[in-house]
């Protein structure tokens, strides 16, 4: 008969497992380290957008033209993305691990969220960089001021 | 030797020297070290305020790639925004962020700050204070913004 080799209980873990990056220590602190410029940004969003001047009310094609004409605007929304998604999408990942008992289950939401993650920033990257305020052919009462100035 | 590993449980009829503690169980569900204290509500609250804030996130990058579309569409689903029901909605996002927010730098402190753990009762307390400030200055303005002519 084979003997049962019982390790003793207060052995270290082997240490081969430990080897290589910590990809679940790295998740933890960029939870920490996004969250901190998230609430700068988003709060600052949440008053440009929602507080400030007319408030939601504000808000058409001509409004986000204004703000995409500075650049500054373009770095915010730009790190607002992509900060902020991968925070989301890495907090799902915590809750699926958490509750997903099945591991198909978990494989398949986890897989969605990777695909969702990787379409929306591609997306959203694509919107902000290729976007055009003054499009041919559009009313010019929809259109930003500046528009104005180009055409004949 | 024995006695006392085998004491109180099967000796029937016989004077216990070595009584069990009694351990009176609550009447009702009562909180533990964790369960049912700040430290649980303020994890169970920033759970669902996260994932609220999740959803929205994926459909305000989709509702924001519309002006890549055309003015018109973009104009159209954002006019959306500006109804009382998405009012309330978007005042309910700001309830979610300013606690998941607020919290979350409670969190922060509370892992890397020396003497965090020791105060996170009191940082909790803080938060809500902030959390309730942030609404009062946050809630009139906005409700003037969709309700007011």
């Amino acid at each position: 008969m084979s003997t049962v080799n019982i390790e003793t209980p207060r052995a270290p873990r082997s240490t081969g497992a430990r080897r290589g990056v910590n990809l679940e220590k790295w998740g933890w602190i960029y939870m920490r380290a996004s969250g901190v410029v998230l609430v700068v940004l988003i709060f600052g969003h949440l008053f440009v957008n929602l507080v400030a001047g007319e408030g939601v009310k504000a808000i058409d094609f001509a409004f986000v033209a204004g703000k995409w004409a500075d650049p500054f605007w373009v770095v915010w929304d730009t790190a607002l993305l992509w900060l902020a998604l991968i925070h989301g999408a890495n907090g799902m990942r915590t809750i699926v691990n958490d509750y997903a008992s099945n591991a198909l289950l978990r494989t398949i939401f986890k897989g969605a969220l990777l695909v969702s993650t990787v379409a929306l920033l591609t997306l959203g990257t694509l919107v902000i960089y290729t976007f055009e305020p003054c499009p041919v052919g559009a009313p010019a009462e929809l259109l930003p001021s500046f528009c104005e100035a180009g055409r004949p | 030797m024995s006695e006392k590993s085998a004491g109180g449980l099967a000796t029937a009829g016989r004077v216990n020297k070595y009584p069990l503690p009694r351990i009176r169980a609550p009447k009702a569900p009562a909180g533990t070290l964790y369960r049912g204290n700040t430290g649980m509500w303020s994890w169970v609250l920033h759970r669902i305020t996260g994932v609220a804030i999740f959803f929205f996130l994926l459909v305000h990058i989709l509702d924001t790639a519309l002006v890549r579309v055309s003015p018109e569409a973009y104009n159209v689903v954002i006019e959306s925004y500006k109804t009382p029901i998405m009012g309330l909605g978007e005042l309910g996002l700001v309830v979610a962020i300013g606690f998941h927010a607020l919290n979350g730098l409670r969190i922060i402190l509370i892992d890397f700050w020396s003497v965090g753990p020791r105060y996170h009762k009191l940082m909790f307390v803080v938060v809500i204070l902030l959390w309730v400030i942030l609404l009062i200055g946050f809630t009139p303005r906005h409700l003037m913004h969709v309700f007011g002519g």
